[in-house]
């Protein structure tokens, strides 16, 4: 046997785990739910084929479906905007040079990341308790009237839009690596012409950071989409469907209403919604550069 | 540099001078604005840890009372006899155990043919596994449900143990770009002595990449023990609920006891951060890994 077929035989040896994990547990629950999604299928009664119907209800019927997806929409492009500017903040003071007890801050800023979700939910309900939570209360301390976060059905969303940011860890690490990286030649030279600490951040920083914002948007939208457990247990969807977001929604569908087909199309219009994002982000970070 | 050649003149020492307290007072404020977001981090942990010792009269008390006045510490034993706290805890680690095993075997193993054997089309191959990276799981979550309620697997571990035995897409990535970077001439000393693929794997590939499956085990057993939706869509009798399950079961209860679920929220969670103590050189390494070669 030659070594080209050896190698292919030895590869595919090695990766045979993937390649079973990926036909049962990957590729064939994406195409079965594209079959799901044509059907009404209630775990009872067999699968009946109902064509185009369940997405012609989700698209054109379904009013909450459009609120779900406001919902969505608003945590990614509002709330990862928001995470975005705060992660490359901190990231950035803590990349000052000289600064001392950086491990200490890298502890405290990572350590959110890894609270289990139900505690999280625990935690973030305490905090933002309208009457006694701790952010309310130094609100009051500058005389500001606090709101009622998650009983509020205007204030709940950026309530978990402060969540997300607490449990961006990741993304401070990632920028701070990236940052690392930046030679300093470029800041000496800039230094040179004068440039002050903001126009060093605008004209060098945040274009040598393109590929790590692409990447932390890129799995921080991902990451919205499934983030499921803190809307869950914290408000279950509301007030007023407020928080009801796109993974909890379909969750309801296929397991407290056992529509299952209507389900699938929801997975799948997510699918393409979650692409068209991906790809729109690849083409403005092309742009910028 | 340029500063200190006209050192002569007076005028270019005040400017040094001036540059020096501007250093100063930037630092300062760098340092200020860093431990403001610090206690914004930290100020939940704080308000979890005094909530876990509070009477109920104190945990509603406005404005909040931060130190209580009598330490409940019995909150604590009520909240580990209240619930089946040790039989839950037994069932979570079972869980995360069995993942971790199946994570670094079968991860290890993949990552291996997809860095340190060249076959034909293996790159194409590892593109499909980057795209899986990007699949969110709500979108195969139903079939995923219906086929292990066709095999009889739901009520039981399997659904949530057997897949990680078969890859996943980001520690096959991080394993990849490890064994990337090992020197190809130590493969080929091995093979040159008669080893075939699986022996340089075991014995020379492996022994060299400890840091990073310590950083594999360590993700997994995090992802395990957080993990809320997969045992919620899985598990339906209670005798195998995880720790999560049951203080969310707790949680959904009329007017639960929160002094009592603040004292599990610490339980949950202090384990995980004193591992992340001794261990966070391996987590830097695996997040920075990832992202800086995303």
């Amino acid at each position: 046997m030659n070594t080209e077929r050896r190698n292919l035989r030895n590869g595919l040896l090695f990766i045979s785990p993937w390649i079973i994990g990926f036909l049962c547990f990957t590729a064939y629950p994406l195409f079965s739910s594209l079959y799901y999604s044509f059907t009404q299928y209630n775990l009872i009664s067999e699968p009946i084929f109902v064509g185009w119907q369940n997405y012609y209800e989700l698209l054109f019927v379904d009013n909450i479906f459009y609120t779900v997806l406001g919902n969505t929409l608003y945590m990614i492009f509002v709330g990862l905007t928001l995470t975005t500017i705060v992660t490359i903040a901190i990231a950035i003071l803590l990349n000052t040079d000289g600064i001392k007890g950086m491990s200490f801050f890298r502890v405290v800023f990572f350590i959110p990341t890894l609270v289990p979700f139900v505690v999280l939910a625990i935690l973030w309900i305490w905090i933002l308790q309208p009457d006694s939570g701790v952010v309310n209360s130094i609100l009051a301390w500058f005389g500001i009237d606090g709101p009622g976060w998650f009983a509020s059905p205007r204030w709940a969303k950026p309530g978990f839009i402060l969540m997300t940011i607490w449990m961006s860890g990741n993304m401070i690490l990632i920028y701070l690596a990236a940052l690392g990286d930046i030679p300093k030649s470029l800041y000496e030279a800039s230094s040179i012409d004068g440039a002050n600490v903001f126009q060093k951040i605008i004209h060098i920083t945040l274009p040598m950071l393109r590929p790590a914002i692409l990447f932390n948007t890129i799995t921080g939208m991902i990451g919205v989409f499934q983030s499921f457990a803190e809307a869950f247990i914290i408000t279950d969807g509301g007030p007023e469907n407020a928080t009801l977001f796109y993974s909890l929604y379909l969750y309801r569908n296929a397991f407290q209403y056992f529509n299952m087909g209507y389900a699938s199309a929801m997975a799948w219009i997510l699918l393409i919604i979650a692409l068209t994002i991906t790809l729109v982000f690849f083409l403005l970070s092309k742009r910028w550069e | 540099m340029k500063e200190s050649l006209s050192m002569n003149d007076s005028p270019a020492i005040s400017r040094v001078h001036a540059s020096k307290i501007n250093k100063l007072i930037q630092r300062l404020l760098v340092y200020l604005l860093l431990i403001l977001f610090a206690l914004a981090f930290i100020i939940p942990f704080i308000w979890l840890l005094s909530g876990s010792v509070k009477s109920s009269s104190e945990l509603f008390a406005d404005p909040p009372v931060w130190i209580p006045e009598v330490f409940q510490w019995s909150n604590y034993y009520e909240a580990f006899t209240s619930f089946p706290f040790w039989l839950y805890f037994k069932n979570t680690m079972l869980i995360v155990v069995c993942t971790c095993i199946g994570a670094v075997l079968s991860n290890a193993m993949i990552a291996y043919g997809f860095s340190r054997i060249d076959w034909k089309y293996r790159d194409a191959v590892f593109v499909i596994v980057l795209a899986t990276l990007m699949l969110p799981f709500q979108v195969i979550m139903v079939p995923l449900f219906l086929l292990f309620k066709d095999i009889g697997w739901t009520g039981t571990f399997l659904p949530l143990i057997v897949p990680h035995f078969f890859g996943n897409p980001f520690f096959i990535f991080l394993l990849r770009q490890f064994f990337i970077g090992i020197p190809k001439e130590l493969a080929e000393s091995a093979r040159i002595d008669g080893a075939n693929e699986f022996i340089i794997f075991l014995k020379v590939i492996l022994p060299l990449s400890k840091p990073i499956l310590a950083t594999v085990i360590i993700f997994q057993f995090i992802e395990a023990w957080r993990d809320f939706l997969g045992p919620l869509i899985f598990l339906s009798d209670n005798r195998l609920y995880t720790l999560s399950l049951g203080v969310q079961q707790i949680m959904s209860e009329n007017d639960p006891r929160w002094a009592l679920l603040m004292a599990i929220g610490v339980a949950m969670t202090l384990p995980i951060i004193i591992i992340f103590f001794f261990l966070q050189r391996y987590f830097i390494e695996g997040i920075t890994f990832t992202g800086s070669k995303g």
